[in-house]
């Protein structure tokens, strides 16, 4: 980024979890090094588009809520993704637009209302020093975010954006269409993968007409769903690359979804993967929401996901 | 691609809207080694701009893209026609050996009797015995900069622990069934511990990240606690918070 960096916010009370997310880490792969990035495309992309940033710029991706943030200076931002009951100096922010702050006012974000990550953009976006060629923050690895090192966000600590970012402009908002109500039964579009004919009958129509629950084991890593035991003829494999949304079936039967932190190379039976967009749409359930998996050709994937991203092709 | 061939392989397998896998081999083997790097490589070259990353593995090649600069079933045209032009990339034998200092000690290699036990070996004896071999780079995963290496001498074969240690020290060197590795940065992990090396295995500030890359052979060379410390060796027994 050669734009200059100004401040932007001070970290007056820290939540459980707040990651600055660019697109995420890629290249470095084949070195055991996480992709990281937005658990919610979705989300994440519209926060950014809002407020005029193009596709990749870094976002705050919070989880849970519990934050407040002191601008250090008028700024255009935009949250999207969940409602984590956001205030700006005590009054309800709207979400899924663009909004302005002056210098001094308080951004706050309780808890979960709908949905569990909220996203925060501010004009010009976030701006930190990028580690392997990506902000993308990885706690357990210990790379990126604002100080390099893949910490999550702790009180004091100062959010940089470019310069530049404070510019008004008109209230940009996002149709309707576009705002997902995370309270709903999720159906997951998946792909089936090459293991699937490795699954027993009855297990394979448990995995596609059972109600899934999303278990309190889940993180940026991965979400376990708990539901009938699966059964699958191969208990497990050569070590090999999982890609996003691999939808892994350990020996106990109850699958795991991985998501962006995810370990590179694994060796579980997979059902397939879930498409990007349902990886998205899962990282926004809460443990105990219901989902459902839905199997899905390439070809509606393809163009489900050429039309998400259509949106935000060259538009600033 | 001819050479080492199994029946219904290379195979390429969906794995999601933006990856293929290719499935070159069945078993793990020293021999395949030449083969993904060549694959690598090739795909490199097929894909261009369009490439997003490459995971190899012991017998597999994830090939990851842009669906939108290219589409998935152009993807696997492509990758088809690099398999069928596929020749070993002959240099791939020769990756570099790198040294890992080692201090083997049970403050900090805890399962060096117990590898001993089942061996009927002395814990000597088993320094001896993991520190003379040369061990492959068979895949890098798990967490930046941790190799796969193998393959252990089968005396000193052991199955993983039955609890994983919620936190591992960095540089911890490890066995599990017939694979060591040295743990790049504190981890959960459920390998049995033998030793602890000094060497700096991830480095953000090196070039290319990971001293260790797919296809290096590996020795580790024992050194004593004075050694160790010198070179910046944390000797902190385990259970002691060691690793900090």
């Amino acid at each position: 980024m050669s734009q200059r960096a100004v401040p932007g916010f001070r970290v007056r009370r820290s939540g459980p979890l707040a990651l600055l997310q660019d697109a995420g880490r890629f290249g470095v792969r084949h070195l055991g090094v996480t992709q990281g990035g937005p658990a919610d495309l979705h989300g994440w992309a519209w926060a950014n588009h809002l407020v005029g940033n193009s596709w990749g710029a870094t976002a705050l991706e919070i989880t849970f809520g519990g934050i407040e943030l002191v601008a250090e200076r008028d700024l255009t931002l935009a949250v999207a993704g969940a409602d984590l009951g956001a205030t700006r100096d005590g009054e309800a922010l709207p979400g899924w637009q663009s909004v302005a702050i002056r210098e001094g006012q308080v951004l706050a974000f309780t808890q979960p209302i709908n949905g569990l990550r909220a996203y925060l953009a501010v004009a010009g976006g976030f701006s930190a020093e990028p580690v392997l060629g990506s902000v993308a923050c990885v706690v357990r690895e210990g790379l990126g975010g604002h100080d390099g090192l893949g910490h999550t966000l702790a009180e004091g600590d100062l959010l940089r954006v470019g310069e530049g970012g404070g510019r008004g402009g008109d209230v940009r908002s996002a149709p309707p269409t576009e705002r997902p109500d995370y309270r709903q039964t999720a159906r997951l579009a998946l792909l089936p993968g090459a293991q699937i004919g490795g699954f027993t009958g009855r297990s394979l129509f448990d995995a596609f007409n059972a109600v899934w629950r999303v278990d309190d084991r889940a993180d940026r890593m991965g979400v376990r769903l708990t539901g009938p035991r699966l059964r699958c003829r191969i208990e497990s494999l050569i070590s090999e690359g999982i890609g996003l949304g691999a939808v892994q079936v350990p020996p106990d039967g109850q699958p795991i979804v991985l998501l962006n932190d995810r370990q590179t190379i694994g060796g579980y039976p997979r059902l397939g993967a879930l498409t990007p967009l349902a990886a998205s749409r899962l990282a926004q359930c809460l443990p105990g929401q219901e989902v459902c998996l839905a199997a899905v050709s390439r070809e509606r994937a393809l163009a489900d996901y050429r039309r998400f991203r259509a949106v935000f092709a060259g538009v600033v | 691609m001819t050479g080492r061939v199994t029946a219904g392989l290379p195979r390429l397998e969906a794995a999601g809207l933006d990856a293929w896998m290719v499935r070159l081999f069945a078993t793990i083997d020293e021999a395949n080694l030449p083969w993904l790097t060549a694959l690598s490589r090739d795909c490199e070259a097929a894909f261009g701009e369009a490439l997003v990353d490459l995971v190899p593995s012991y017998t597999t090649l994830l090939v990851v893209f842009d669906p939108l600069k290219l589409d998935p079933e152009l993807a696997r045209r492509r990758l088809e026609a690099v398999l069928a032009g596929l020749t070993p990339d002959a240099d791939a034998m020769d990756g570099e050996i790198r040294e890992l200092p080692t201090w083997y000690d049970t403050s900090v290699g805890p399962e060096l009797g117990r590898l001993a036990e089942r061996a009927g070996m002395s814990v000597a004896e088993v320094i001896g015995c993991h520190s003379e071999a040369l061990y492959r780079v068979f895949a890098l995963g798990f967490a930046p900069g941790f190799a796969f290496m193998g393959l252990l001498d089968e005396r000193l074969e052991c199955p993983r622990l039955d609890t994983p240690r919620q936190r591992v020290p960095l540089g911890s060197v490890a066995v599990a069934g017939r694979q060591t590795a040295a743990y790049p940065a504190v981890s959960p992990g459920g390998w049995n511990l033998i030793g602890r090396t000094a060497a700096r295995l991830f480095d953000r500030e090196r070039e290319g990240f990971s001293l260790l890359r797919l296809g290096d052979r590996v020795r580790f060379v024992p050194v004593d606690r004075a050694t160790f410390e010198a070179q910046g060796g944390d000797t902190t027994p385990m259970g002691e918070e060691a690793g900090r």
